[in-house]
């Protein structure tokens, strides 16, 4: 189900500093995150965010479309490269 | 024959049950664009007159997508989420299921015909 309007879309307030302060420097670095719940606002556009997977930070460039989006969508936290043409499989 | 809504040729149905023959207009919408134009939902497609007929046409084209405009309108939204590399993009891309079900089994609909595996059996 969908959220509730009324509520706003949900940000860790930490977030909005770090970008503040991003924006406030030379705004050239990733910023590591780790709130893969947050969800993408207009002021987030154009930073570049590190996204924690669970492993290391994947940099996702925030572009207009990805706003309503939360940032976990945008850092696959599982690899999978499909099965291999199993070879040895052959002689049961 | 009616045409409504470009190709669509509902044949002697209960109008409810034709409409729904168009792509975007299921049992709910059927119904009630049936109730908004006035016929009973008992008369059939080839009972109606050919005002009926337009009238429905009307009410069709000013409250709903059907056909082509959906469709293009839905493949824009896929190929959005493909563009953005957001996890439901990708999902799309490898044609797995989008929301969170399973795929150790089942997910035919989107695997397509089981594929079977050389040797698997010992």
């Amino acid at each position: 189900m969908a959220r509730s309007v009324s509520k706003g879309p949900f940000v860790d307030g930490y977030l909005l500093k770090k970008a503040d302060a991003a924006r406030a420097s030379g705004r050239r670095d990733v910023i590591k995150i780790w709130s893969r719940r947050s969800t993408i606002i207009p002021q987030f556009v154009g930073l570049t965010f590190g996204v924690y997977n669970g492993r290391k930070h994947i940099p996702v460039l925030v572009s207009e479309d990805m706003v309503g989006h939360k940032f976990g969508e945008f850092s696959p936290t599982r690899t999978y490269y499909g099965h291999g043409s199993d070879k040895k499989v052959k002689r049961k | 024959m009616a045409r409504i809504a470009g190709v669509n040729i509902p044949t002697n149905k209960r109008v409810p049950i034709a409409l729904t023959y168009i792509h975007g207009i299921g049992h709910t919408k059927a119904g009630q664009i049936v109730d908004k134009v006035g016929i009973a939902h008992e008369k059939r497609v080839s009972e109606l007159t050919d005002a009926e007929v337009i009238q429905i046409r009307e009410v069709i084209d000013s409250d709903h997508m059907v056909e082509g405009d959906l469709r293009r309108e839905v493949a824009i939204n896929v190929k959005r989420m493909m563009d953005l590399g957001c996890y439901r993009g990708l999902r799309h891309r490898r044609n797995l299921p989008v929301r969170g079900q399973r795929t150790h089994t089942n997910a035919r609909t989107r695997k397509g015909p089981a594929r079977s595996i050389a040797g698997k059996k010992k």
